[in-house]
């Protein structure tokens, strides 16, 4: 009896210890994430970024993604549904970060296309088509010029434009933007400058809620 | 009806389970918590260190000397895996010949606690103790 009540303790005390370490370590990032967040603006809103949305909208959304992410696709229509929920009030900036093996050429191919006014046509296509030309977490540059076919691209300068210095450099910063925002992961969200404090949409929901509230209230 | 030693070859196994589960918690607490990334060698390490969790629980309830046989092979097993990883790390033997093929090299350091404490090194020290405390266990067991 004794042996059993001893075995017991010990096991709920070493799970209670796992989850309070947890909750701790949690917390501790997520502290040390909105510091870095507060300390790096800079890095974070650049002029250039892709965007959606009211330029002037009260809440904005520092988006860093890769087109071959699968969860950067079912995020997509669920930010842009919330964004239309609240019209006007969210603007979204889309920053690159190709973490995927594969991916840079891809990212390329974004930005070029978006130099031709079509960004969110590219990127629709893009998540559209990610099953075809995304295999094994491996983006294959060369499967994404038929989803692109039907918007009509002026191929020739999308190519030259991809193997300009402009757009290398462009994602070249991005990416050190992610590393100075601790961005290891894609999606990750920073709404009017602050980090999620943990990943998820409802997270992201209500720091949206949280700063429409904060806004409307001034 | 219980004698001695049979009560401190229970606390043995009992302490050896102790071990492993802290190991495995601790394991679940980098990877799951912290996130980092186990490479191949870490889960090999892994794969003899949870079972050990519930073979050793089982054999304590009612207590079954013989638990020892079942849960040692695994603890040895998981003691080399651990000392090649040691070895990996220290440099003495070279990465080429390691099975990490992609994702995070065995060799890199990722934790180290007081300039010394590794993730292998706890490891290797956890699978030490739990052989220790479960040959010391199968010597007192009353034969």
């Amino acid at each position: 009896m004794k042996q059993k009540n001893l075995f017991i303790a010990a096991a709920v005390l070493l799970i209670i210890a796992f989850f309070v370490g947890a909750f701790y370590y949690q917390k501790q990032q997520a502290e040390q994430a909105a510091q870095t967040a507060a300390h790096n603006q800079a890095a974070l809103v650049r002029a250039d970024a892709p965007s959606f949305g009211n330029a002037d909208a009260p809440v904005h959304i520092v988006e860093f993604f890769d087109p071959a992410c699968g969860t950067c696709r079912d995020f997509y229509p669920m930010i842009k549904a919330l964004m239309a929920e609240h019209p006007g009030k969210i603007r979204l900036s889309m920053r690159y970060a190709p973490f995927h093996p594969g991916s840079e050429p891809v990212v390329k191919a974004l930005e070029a296309a978006r130099k031709q006014g079509q960004f969110r046509q590219a990127l629709e296509a893009l998540f559209a088509s990610q099953n075809d030309w995304v295999q094994n977490h491996t983006a294959q540059v060369d499967s994404i010029w038929r989803p692109l076919a039907p918007l009509g691209l002026d191929m020739g300068r999308l190519q030259s434009d991809m193997n300009s210095s402009e757009i290398a450099s462009m994602i070249a910063r991005d990416l050190m933007d992610a590393k100075t925002m601790n961005v290891t992961m894609t999606p990750e969200y920073f709404v009017n400058g602050k980090p999620l404090p943990r990943f998820g949409f409802d997270e992201l929901k209500s720091l949206v809620g949280e700063a429409l509230l904060q806004t409307s209230a001034k | 009806m219980v004698n001695s030693s049979t009560t401190s070859a229970w606390t043995l196994v009992f302490t050896a389970w102790l071990v492993a589960t802290l190991a495995t918690l601790g394991a679940l607490f980098m990877s799951e918590i912290m996130a980092l990334a186990p490479c191949v060698l870490c889960w090999y390490q892994r794969i003899f260190m949870f079972p050990l969790v519930f073979i050793l629980a089982l054999g304590l309830f009612p207590f079954d000397p013989k638990v020892v046989r079942y849960a040692l092979p695994l603890g040895v097993v998981g003691l080399a895996v651990a000392a090649f990883h040691l070895l990996l790390v220290a440099g003495y033997i070279p990465e080429t010949l390691t099975p990490c093929r992609q994702g995070i090299p065995c060799s890199t350091v990722q934790i180290q606690w007081f300039g010394f404490v590794s993730i292998p090194l706890l490891s290797f020290l956890a699978f030490f103790t739990i052989n220790a405390l479960l040959l010391a266990s199968y010597l007192r067991s009353p034969k």
